[in-house]
């Protein structure tokens, strides 16, 4: 089950961009998952639900969006969605690449922030960081 | 105050970095490392016993043994005088780059011509773990049928070099090698593929040779850039 990995490794790298950004309570996280990770949907939902008590997690939503494969052709750019890997093009026989399939990304999380001393509650949701 | 934080980094981007690591460390002292991957009870530590007696001789070994638990194939390798470190990952079913660093650790520095780590049995997880290796090796034993190349894609399609094992059984068994192959090279169209049996002896000079060649490469390589 690979599954316990990737999740702990989605929250270590949420919880130090959640540190940087002072953010104390995650309330959704989004995942992207290609299919050729072969990471299944509902085992990276009980990984996280077994991990999450007491951390920052531990309310949050896990929202999951599976992306199939996709190869396109080199020669003439034709795509399609096989059901595995296929490297020779049904069209004309050349060979294809994988366009789409292999991802494993965490696309974004939202949180709620520690309040300012000054008692700042102007912020109205429109704050986005990016922490690339 | 809620935020929406964009993140777009890869999940395993930490395990890619320790790997970078021991892909920097190896290069540095000239070590092929060769991280050995199939289903359980495909034949791996057979076949790495079989290996060794031919090459131990010739190269400097080291074999670093995953398992989930138990130090039983580590104590086979031992038996034939090769520093083995036991991974035991305790349920964790894949290696990653740090179990291997620390095993590196732990065998010293030799030096070493040769490392091959047998991963945990498993065709689907190791294949997501980059471990700074030089080579994927999958092996697949015909008594585990055809369809597995189809099933596991994943593993199939990163090796480097493709073995199959126990190839003595064939004639007792439907296992067209011409269907493995075709779906081998439909996931992985350049991958050399040997037909192995640690039994009798077939196809283990063919690996040999395929193992030395990369050695030299490396070697080359690391004369080049000293």
């Amino acid at each position: 089950m690979h599954e316990l990995s990737i999740v702990q490794s989605m929250m270590e790298l949420i919880q130090e961009s959640a540190a940087a950004n002072r953010v104390r309570r995650v309330t959704k996280v989004k995942l992207v998952v290609g299919q050729l990770t072969l990471a299944q949907p509902d085992l990276l939902q009980f990984a996280f639900a077994t991990l999450k008590p007491d951390t920052i997690f531990e309310e949050a939503v896990l929202e999951i969006e599976e992306r199939p494969l996709v190869m396109r052709c080199r020669q003439c750019g034709e795509t399609f969605e096989p059901e595995y890997i296929q490297y020779a093009c049904p069209s004309c026989g050349g060979r294809c690449e994988v366009v789409s399939g292999k991802e494993l990304y965490v696309d974004f999380y939202e949180g709620d922030t520690e309040e300012e001393e000054h008692g700042d509650k102007s912020g109205d949701g429109a704050t986005a960081a990016s922490c690339q | 105050m809620e935020i929406k934080v964009v993140m777009g980094q890869r999940l395993l981007r930490a395990n890619e970095e320790v790997a970078q690591k021991v892909r920097e460390r190896l290069a540095r002292s000239a070590c092929l490392m060769v991280n050995l991957i199939s289903s359980p009870g495909a034949g791996k530590t057979t076949l790495l016993e079989a290996t060794l007696k031919r090459l131990k001789d010739r190269w400097r070994i080291g074999v670093i043994e995953g398992d989930v638990y138990t130090v039983r194939d580590a104590a086979r390798i031992a038996h034939l005088e090769v520093p083995v470190v036991q991974i035991n990952t305790a349920g964790v079913c894949h290696l990653n780059a740090s179990m291997v660093t620390k095993a590196l650790e732990e065998l010293g520095e030799g030096p070493f011509d040769l490392i091959f780590v047998e991963n945990v049995g498993n065709l689907v997880c190791p294949a997501e773990f980059d471990l700074g290796e030089d080579a994927k090796v999958a092996l697949l034993s015909v008594t585990e049928g055809v369809d597995k190349p189809a099933k596991y894609p994943l593993v199939f399609e990163q090796a480097q070099l493709v073995l199959i094992t126990k190839g003595d059984l064939i004639p007792y068994l439907e296992f067209d090698l011409g269907e493995v192959e075709k779906d081998v090279h439909r996931l992985n169209p350049e991958v050399p593929i040997i037909v192995t049996s640690a039994k009798t002896g077939e196809g283990l000079e063919a690996w040999c040779q395929w193992l030395e060649e990369r050695l030299r490469q490396k070697k080359e390589a690391a004369s080049v850039t000293a």
